[in-house]
């Protein structure tokens, strides 16, 4: 990116959460600059940055629904929660990476801030001040 | 450019299918990703309110080169107070809405910021009415 932000590719992201990958596994060498964990999908829509990961503890079709009107990359569902059948084939069909993590979203959220991924509201600001 | 989509109440899983559309259509046009992103999420939500609260609507996109009209109307319950309504943090989503992480009241107040100019005309037990505009530029 080349402004300071720590990328990381969706495998890694999957590793350091102990994870698996459910869905997308051609794409998981994409990387993010910036993640968001929250459950309230209006929040979602409202804060966070196309090309992020999204870590949430829902699992029904909205989720990818609104990874798709973001652009987002992947989601990580947490405490092992598995999305239902209708919203994986959604997720399949718009190319998005699905993991599963064992921790919940704030041990999940907190691994991955600890190793240097930005939230979306960082990036921003990092953006802004970007000349 | 004119489209309309309909959009059924109550119906979660194709909540979001006529945005999907819309997004698809604008891109592949080749509007500025930027827009696109705004006009997605303003039409979702304003989809997602049809689903939610109303038993029928339609979702109609206008598009040329400099501007991207979404009109979203629905025959509903209509608002009751829309000067509450636009307050964020304000909700009359049931429970079961919540659930699935729409109802906070953030809906309304995100479409205002997604898009350049925005109009609600509502009538109690009748319907409601969302216009929105994005310029393309």
């Amino acid at each position: 990116m080349g402004d300071g932000s720590i990328n990381f590719s969706l495998s890694q992201i999957c590793e350091m959460l102990d994870g698996s990958i459910i869905c997308g596994m051609d794409r998981a060498h994409e990387t993010v600059s910036s993640a968001c964990g929250c459950d309230l999908m209006s929040d979602v829509l409202a804060f966070t940055r196309s090309g992020s990961v999204l870590l949430t503890g829902l699992t029904n079709a909205q989720v990818v629904r609104t990874a798709e009107m973001l652009d987002l990359k992947g989601i990580v569902f947490v405490r092992d929660k598995r999305p239902d059948e209708h919203a994986v084939r959604m997720a399949q069909a718009l190319g998005l990476v699905l993991i599963l993590s064992p921790h919940p979203l704030y041990e999940s959220c907190g691994r991955l801030y600890k190793a240097g991924l930005a939230g979306c509201k960082e990036r921003q600001e990092s953006d802004s001040i970007k000349v | 450019m004119h489209f309309v989509f309909e959009v059924q109440g109550g119906d979660f899983n194709k909540a979001g299918d006529a945005s999907s559309k819309v997004k698809k259509i604008l891109q592949q046009i080749g509007s500025d990703s930027t827009v696109v992103r705004r006009v997605a999420v303003a039409c979702y939500e304003a989809e997602m309110n049809v689903v939610i609260h109303a038993h029928h609507g339609f979702v109609t996109l206008d598009a040329d080169i400099n501007q991207v009209i979404i009109v979203v109307e629905d025959e509903g319950p209509g608002i009751e107070d829309i000067e509450m309504a636009m307050t964020p943090g304000y909700s009359t989503a049931p429970d079961y809405v919540r659930e699935m992480g729409f109802g906070a009241g953030m809906g309304l107040p995100n479409m205002k910021n997604c898009a350049s100019q925005m109009e609600i005309k509502s009538r109690r037990g009748i319907g409601t009415t969302v216009r929105m505009v994005f310029e393309n530029a």
